[in-house]
């Protein structure tokens, strides 16, 4: 049933520090809302359990793409419009420019935030493979101060996060010692815009003389967290790419993931899937290796 | 969970809509869509689904196209919209309306408000897109009638025809 909004309460502290403020006297009764274009599909369907919003779609600092010699720093409220239209993102970050640019349809793209992506924590989420392979950090923000997490360990479960109940998403750091990286994305879906993912993928690595020096692998879609394979780069690290690498970093990441069937997909697909975009990924490795 | 009695505070909000100055009594969590069809009387942006996937209530918010259905009205609070029944006076629009005509843009209509405020908001970008462009720019509207070739058709024209003006 359609929600009511006279159940609801939306205020607009208007600045970050009244926002934590507000957050830190009532934890966990307060769920911030930016773009809204996850929160008000739940409010919308009768299905939002927090009954008290708070708006962070205009704090300015949350809204900021800050570049650092060492690092960018993306605030959380940027949306995928943001994204795509920044420079050094779209040169040294691609797997993040095109993840943004097949998210949702452009109307939703100008809504949407890679901050909200993150805390909504679907595993199906388009941007967050590429988060994993860039080595994301993120900043957390409450009145009691900030703390920077490793990406990697900011999903703790199917939709569970390291957020404290008092805490917000700050801002998203990737650290640049990547654009000479070759980089891989792809999203399987039923299309690119709007669909949601049956399996997404993002891969960066570098070669030379035919052996991989480093790669960074991370599926969608494929387990109840957005995944990095761990055991299936430690495989490759140092290895000459060859057919039978390819076959084995195949093995390894259908050992990895944990698929399920859904109304999007079947388990046996999403793993025969990943498997090949590992190996499409491997093989523009070698491909590129070779020229580089 | 009951709702408090708190929760239910109707606020002021003040923004314009199509030039006009507006000010509504309404909940800070009623759609903008709500809004502008129920308190405003702008039927013109419909909704589809409700949840963002066919743009059929698009409008323009400081020139950014969005989905009204997925915007709590206070956070339109001192915005500039702008929906179908304003565009009319849009540099594009006769061109926009004369192609959608020639091409067979327009069945039913139900998606037709939000087809023309995604083609504007593209061709304000983007005067002269590739077709790839225009799929792209109109890939978060949904058409049950058109089967979209007459619809990426009719933008494309009307680019040819804005631009040789």
């Amino acid at each position: 049933m359609r929600a009511d909004p006279a159940d609801y309460k939306l205020v607009s502290p208007g600045n970050l520090q009244a926002v934590l403020s507000l957050m830190a006297a009532e934890p966990a009764q307060w769920l911030p809302i930016a773009g809204g274009t996850d929160v008000m599909v739940l409010y919308s369907a009768g299905k939002l359990t927090s009954r008290k919003l708070i708006n962070i779609w205009s704090i300015p600092e949350l809204r900021e793409i800050e570049v650092f010699p060492e690092s960018i720093r993306i605030g959380a409220a940027c949306t995928y419009t943001a994204l795509r239209g920044h420079e050094i993102i779209s040169r040294e970050f691609p797997l993040l420019a095109a993840a943004a640019s097949w998210t949702g349809g452009i109307a939703n793209q100008n809504r949407g935030t890679l901050g909200g992506n993150i805390a909504n924590a679907s595993p199906a989420a388009d941007s967050l493979p590429a988060l994993l392979v860039y080595d994301a950090e993120l900043t957390l923000i409450s009145e009691r101060g900030e703390r920077r997490v490793p990406y990697r360990t900011f999903h703790t479960g199917y939709k569970q996060t390291a957020l404290a109940t008092d805490e917000l998403i700050r801002s998203i750091s990737l650290p640049r010692r990547f654009s000479g990286y070759i980089s891989y994305a792809r999203k399987v879906g039923a299309r690119n815009a709007q669909a949601i993912s049956k399996v997404c993928f993002a891969g960066l690595g570098q070669v030379s003389n035919g052996t991989i020096r480093e790669a960074h692998l991370a599926l969608g879609s494929v387990a109840p967290v957005p995944l990095r394979l761990n055991e299936t780069e430690r495989m490759l690290t140092g290895k000459k790419i060859e057919i039978s690498l390819i076959d084995a970093a195949r093995e390894s990441a259908v050992s990895e993931i944990r698929p399920i069937d859904d109304i999007r997909s079947t388990a046996q697909y999403r793993a025969a899937a990943a498997g090949n975009l590992v190996a499409e990924f491997l093989e523009k490795l070698a491909a590129e290796g070779v020229k580089a | 969970m009951n709702p408090s009695p708190e929760l239910s505070a109707k606020c002021k909000v003040f923004f314009t809509v199509n030039g006009e100055a507006v000010k509504v009594l309404t909940y800070p969590m009623e759609r903008l869509l709500d809004v502008l069809r129920n308190e405003l009387g702008l039927t013109g942006a419909k909704e589809g689904c409700g949840e963002g996937e066919c743009g059929s209530c698009a409008v323009l918010l400081d020139g950014m196209l969005v989905n009204s259905c997925l915007i709590p009205v206070a956070q339109a609070s001192r915005a500039s919209i702008v929906t179908i029944e304003g565009i009319s006076a849009h540099a594009l629009i006769k061109s926009l309306q004369q192609a959608f005509l020639e091409c067979g843009g327009a069945q039913c209509g139900i998606c037709t408000p939000g087809m023309i405020l995604a083609a504007v908001h593209l061709l304000e970008k983007k005067p002269k897109p590739a077709m790839a462009e225009i799929r792209e720019g109109l890939s978060g509207n949904l058409c049950r009638c058109t089967g979209y070739m007459q619809i990426f058709e009719a933008v494309e024209r009307a680019a040819q025809s804005s631009v040789a003006k």
